[in-house]
């Protein structure tokens, strides 16, 4: 009888020690990944920014439970974003981790988080492969598939007639798939088509002097964060800018435009959102954005905010039990919850089909530049990837 | 052919950067027998303080003037507390030391200026371009660089080569020994070398400030690229650096241009597209390699090459 209650005894202390760490984990960890050094630490302190307002917007609560979240600078190398993604699994213990803006990043950090079982919610990065043959039901994105955005600039430049275009981008998958996408819509002449290196070169003086002598009717390029800034400076500085037309994606946007005004000025880009898109979820996160950091937002912050909302929106539909992760899957393929580009919906491989529309650079009552939307060039527009990924 | 020429210019404007930083570099290897990795350091410093300097008084001619003379002043810093201890250690010590240095610069910028790069504008007057030839329109700023490089090399060949400074230097690179011997304080002369050194760095940081971004470790990127130019030009030589930084400036910058285009005829475009950027980026490895295999103490050693 003795032996029977010490056996009982241990039972108790067992249970109790299971059940401990679930009385703890009343808690959703968050782990955000983006990048907070080098050229490009401006786009990681937008993303950082938009998730706290997020955090702010949620009264510091995700799906009604207290939060953390951890952040991690990947550096914009692919090794350290998954050195720093192992450590908020193993270490933290996190239930989500989100962010992330360099689609090699991704690629190296998203198999790694969901094969430990754990959410990856993307909040910039689309590499294909993601959204084709690797996709996975714990992986989600509040951004787009790489191609979409490109796919939208090639449509409208083809609409326009446009022939002769050289084309540019940096040599890493994103690149790759950027000029895969404006490929796919735009059916015109290609003259050039050049990666440089990634992430260091910053200079592209030597190409833009082999583009100068292709004598294009216009130019196509892709270069995001600091490597915009440089490339349309240098572009306006090498006299192109009155000679040949520019067109870009995810280049000019809220962070470069102050830093190269005029070099800007009249560009078009295309893009799934924008700071003046008319609905109320933006409005109060433009302007409390504004408010907060005396700045217009980008869309790398909106993204991230977005990210915020999902995750809070699926702890909220499992009523808070994070270990429910079917629940939650089901809940955020609903994409339930008030994003700031409006009402959209998740293909089978959890990117989004949504609405892509031009942007120009104009000046605005200030003087200030500012990206207002001109057109709607998609509407629910789907990925080119969603057939070859297995899930339903 | 413009197009080649307009490369050719491109090529020296890389060129003219490396060369400000490896005269440098030379001079405190050659004389001082001290490998110092910290040089980028001194480089960064010059483009934070003058990127720095620039946004607080709003004229771009101060601002350079000011970050000349506080890199200078750093350089002399650095040598008095630092360097001089390490003259007599050999060259494991010394690549130790330096190390450290620029663990402990890379730290300090993150410190006082943050992670995050900084983009200095250019100043209205130095933005836009000129038609150097009919046709041939090319950045201003890049085109003030050439010059202001050119004209420091020239500079630097008439203080060392007609000035008693200069006769010291060659002097000191030659027997430090003897120099001391007769009465020269070998320790002032190290100490002005060095800040010359760094004063050059600065230089080639502030110029370069506007082209790349102002970040943290921007040194470490175009060090490596300054030891190829010395190895290539000979240690301790001046005209050794201006050649190999002429030389690999310029290969640098048609091979980016050229190679894949020459690629693409031979192999075909897909193939080309692979190869060609990679090829690019090793070239200046490659020719060290081969500068290294034919003449081993490089293109213009200097008399005492020890």
């Amino acid at each position: 009888m003795a032996t029977l209650t010490r056996v009982l005894g241990f039972a108790l202390l067992a249970l109790l020690i299971a059940v401990t760490p679930a009385a703890a984990q009343e808690k959703v960890k968050i782990g955000f990944i983006t990048t907070l050094s080098g050229p490009n630490a401006a786009i990681g302190e937008h993303m950082k920014n938009s998730v706290e307002l997020a955090l702010d917007h949620l009264g510091r609560k995700v799906g009604g439970l207290p939060v953390e979240v951890i952040y991690g600078d990947d550096q914009n190398k692919p090794d350290v974003g998954k050195q720093v993604a192992d450590e908020m699994l193993k270490r933290h213990q996190v239930n989500f981790v989100s962010g992330i803006i360099w689609s090699n990043v991704m690629l190296a950090v998203a198999p790694t988080v969901t094969g430990a079982g754990t959410f990856m919610i993307g909040t910039n990065a689309g590499p294909h492969q993601l959204a084709g043959k690797d996709c996975h039901e714990l992986f989600f994105t509040t951004s787009w598939q790489n191609d979409q955005t490109p796919e939208a600039m090639g449509k409208y430049m083809a609409d326009q007639g446009i022939t002769d275009v050289y084309v540019m981008a940096p040599n890493y998958p994103a690149g790759k798939d950027m000029v895969q996408g404006f490929k796919r819509f735009f059916k015109g002449k290609i003259v050039g088509e050049v990666y440089t290196k990634f992430p260091d070169q910053l200079d592209f003086q030597a190409e833009l002097s082999q583009l100068k002598a292709a004598n294009p009717k216009a130019v196509f390029v892709f270069y995001p964060g600091g490597f915009g800034i440089q490339y349309l400076k240098q572009y306006a500085e090498a006299g192109l800018r009155e000679k040949i037309p520019l067109y870009s994606v995810y280049t000019v946007d809220e962070i470069s435009l102050p830093a190269v005004k005029e070099a800007a000025l009249g560009q078009y880009e295309t893009r799934y959102w924008s700071p003046d898109l008319k609905n109320a979820a933006n409005e109060k996160y433009v302007g409390d954005f504004k408010k907060k950091f005396g700045k217009l937002p980008v869309f790398y912050g909106a993204q991230s905010y977005d990210g915020i909302m999902l995750i809070d929106s699926a702890v909220k539909a499992v009523k808070g039990s994070l270990k429910d992760q079917k629940g939650m899957i089901a809940a955020m393929r609903k994409a339930d919850y008030s994003s700031t580009r409006g009402k959209y919906t998740y293909n089978t491989n959890h990117f989004p089909i949504q609405n892509f529309y031009l942007l120009r650079a104009v000046a605005g009552q200030g003087g200030e530049l500012e990206m207002r939307i001109q057109k709607t060039v998609f509407e629910n527009h789907k990925d080119s990837y969603s057939q070859q990924c297995g899930m339903k | 052919m413009l197009l080649v020429l307009e490369q050719a210019l491109n090529g020296v404007q890389f060129g003219v950067t490396l060369f400000l930083m490896a005269a440098g570099l030379t001079l405190v290897f050659g004389i001082m027998n001290l490998v110092n990795l910290a040089h980028g350091a001194l480089y960064m410093m010059g483009a934070y303080l003058a990127a720095t300097f620039f946004q607080r008084t709003g004229s771009f001619l101060l601002a350079v003037v000011l970050a000349l003379a506080a890199t200078l002043v750093i350089g002399v810093i650095v040598e008095v507390l630092a360097l001089r201890t390490l003259y007599e250690r050999d060259h494991l010590d010394q690549v130790l030391a330096t190390f450290g240095l620029i663990l402990f610069f890379n730290e300090m910028v993150a410190v006082v200026w943050g992670r995050a790069a900084i983009y200095t504008k250019l100043p209205p007057a130095l933005a836009g371009h000129v038609e150097l030839l009919p046709g041939l329109r090319y950045p201003l700023y890049r085109t003030v660089v050439i010059v202001v490089g050119l004209a420091v090399a020239v500079l630097l060949w008439v203080v060392v080569n007609r000035t008693r400074l200069g006769m010291l230097i060659r002097a000191g690179a030659a027997n430090r020994t003897m120099v001391a011997a007769l009465g020269v304080n070998i320790r002032l002369l190290y100490t002005l070398v060095f800040g010359l050194g760094a004063a050059l760095a600065g230089l080639a940081g502030l110029m370069a400030g506007p082209i790349y971004a102002v970040q943290i470790g921007m040194g470490e990127q175009i060090l490596i690229q300054v030891f190829v130019v010395i190895v290539i030009g000979g240690i301790g030589s001046i005209r050794g650096a201006l050649v190999g930084a002429l030389v690999v400036g310029m290969v640098d910058t048609l091979g980016r241009a050229f190679l894949r285009p020459m690629l693409a005829a031979v192999l075909g475009p897909g193939a080309a597209d692979n190869a060609g950027p990679a090829l690019a980026s090793m070239l200046i490895y490659i020719l060290m390699a081969a500068v290294l295999f034919f003449r081993p103490q490089g293109l213009f050693p200097t008399a005492t090459a020890r």
